[in-house]
């Protein structure tokens, strides 16, 4: 799985979680708790999405220190 | 129609999920009802057969109304109905003499007024308006389409949503709850809230917490769990908190027209804020019982479902205290509004890191404010004061929550 088809994986299951975040202009880079606005209860929702769809079980230390798509898709990208 | 809020008058059934003849059991969803406030899982409260529907889907029924006869299956009338039910007869129900039909799916004695024969659809203010149901009625003006053009199939002819081209928006959707009415839960908020400042006297209290213990217990533990396992420190918070409802039974429980009632069980409220304005506060029953990971699993799945729909009757109408967090994005401390006729509301403030005094010196600490906004007919502020330290000295043993 290349960058982008992990990004769109990824988005795929962040829409799920928060539908209203409009995936035509999301920024890889902005805050997914201050920019789209995801709660710890979201958060906690993604990783288990992440976790299920791509086999990846990010340890809670880990997980939180990724604070948006990007961190997280180069978190991914040296696991997959 | 049970009630499924102090403030409930009425509310659509949008979906029958059983059939007349179907078989129920206590506790089954059987339909969906739509309030100003979200989409709510009805469920019965006998076991027993469907025999018939008093009210169609897309009906606005007041609070009290019958919506269905439940039998014990002797009255079944259709004859597809045999084939179509579970052909194992259960003697229970056939026997029994207590399971002569009841036209009445409530729990809630105080919502229940005497059976009525038929329940009454809303009648149009003018009698010149066409005749549809306001769930119809609204799902018309959002499609754009003018009632004169369609053709009613229910009671008088009545336009009802099935009269309507498009498939009916039965049920808010994952997209957030496009299909109900953000307008009207405001409305709805709006009368709970100024009800809640009109009739209960107030006060305030607030105390910050050492998270410290909570943070070290809660890194430890999840640390070896998936993300499906693991829990947040808001399950803790509601856990300590139901604990201490437990032992300040004046916190807990409602205040009608005759003063005070203490509730026999603890079922902590929580208000659940819905991406795109609004929010709910589903309660979890009997939250002091349940061990840490049952009650985060709970807390989830409630959360899911305020935002996509599907709450149950009972964990709207069942809250007796309830607890509001601002989460991450909020702000240090909040004091809530009571829910009535609820007779606390815990606040519980953004955990951050501060300065705190530990021992002889300076420590940064997660800590949170947790506040306690209770009503002053019940009880004294010494006793609110009491409470938070409960919470407190049992948020510093998270082990053993």
């Amino acid at each position: 799985m290349n960058r982008d088809e992990l990004r769109k994986a990824v988005l795929e299951e962040l829409s799920g979680i928060a539908p209203d975040i409009d995936l035509a202009s999301f920024d890889d880079n902005a805050s997914l708790q201050d920019e789209y606005d995801l709660d710890s209860m979201d958060s906690l929702n993604l990783a288990e999405a992440v976790h299920k769809r791509l086999g990846v079980n990010i340890p809670d230390q880990d997980y939180a220190r990724l604070r948006n798509i990007a961190d997280l898709l180069d978190y991914l990208e040296g696991r997959l | 129609m049970p009630s499924m809020g102090a403030d409930m008058d009425s509310g659509t059934l949008v979906e029958w999920k059983v059939k007349p003849g179907d078989r129920v059991k206590k506790g089954q969803v059987i339909a969906a009802v739509e309030t100003s406030k979200a989409v709510l899982d009805v469920e019965v409260f006998q076991d027993g057969v469907v025999e018939k529907f008093y009210v169609e889907e897309g009906t606005e029924v007041d609070v009290g109304a019958p919506l269905a006869l439940i039998g014990d299956g002797s009255g079944a009338q259709a004859p597809e109905i045999a084939t179509e039910t579970e052909t194992s007869p259960e003697p229970e129900t056939t026997t029994e003499p207590e399971t002569i039909p009841e036209p009445e799916t409530t729990p809630e004695p105080e919502s229940t007024p005497e059976p009525v024969a038929t329940p009454v659809a809303r009648t149009p203010e003018h009698s010149d308006r066409i005749p549809a149901s306001p769930a119809a009625r609204r799902a018309a003006r959002e499609a754009g389409l003018t009632l004169a053009d369609l053709q009613g199939s229910g009671p008088d002819g009545a336009i009802v949503l099935r009269d309507l081209p498009d498939p009916q928006p039965s049920r808010p959707d994952s997209r957030g709850g496009a299909a109900f009415d953000r307008g009207q839960m405001r409305a709805t908020i709006a009368a709970a809230m100024s009800r809640a400042k009109r009739e209960i006297p107030h006060y305030y209290l607030a105390t910050t917490v050492d998270l410290h213990a909570a943070e070290q217990w809660l890194t430890h533990y999840n640390e070896q769990q998936p993300p499906n396992s693991r829990l947040l420190m808001s399950a803790l918070f509601m856990k300590a908190t139901a604990l201490a409802l437990a032992r300040y039974s004046d916190l807990n429980g409602h205040y009608g027209k005759d003063g005070f009632k203490p509730a026999p069980q603890i079922n902590l409220g929580m208000a659940v804020h819905l991406r795109g304005g609004g929010l709910v506060a589903p309660a979890i029953l009997e939250t002091d019982k349940l061990p840490l990971p049952a009650l985060m699993h709970q807390l989830r799945d409630l959360v899911g479902r305020a935002r996509s729909g599907g709450l149950r009757a009972s964990e709207m109408a069942g809250g007796t205290a309830t607890v509001t967090a601002l989460g991450d994005r909020g702000v240090d401390t909040v004091y809530g509004v009571i829910y009535p006729p609820q007779v606390a509301m815990i606040g519980i403030g953004r955990a951050r890191r501060r300065p705190l005094a530990v021992n002889d010196g300076i420590a940064v600490r997660l800590a949170v404010d947790l506040s306690l906004a209770a009503d002053h007919r019940v009880c004294d502020g010494h006793l609110g004061a009491l409470f938070l330290n409960e919470i407190e000295r049992l948020l510093q043993q998270p082990e053993a929550l």
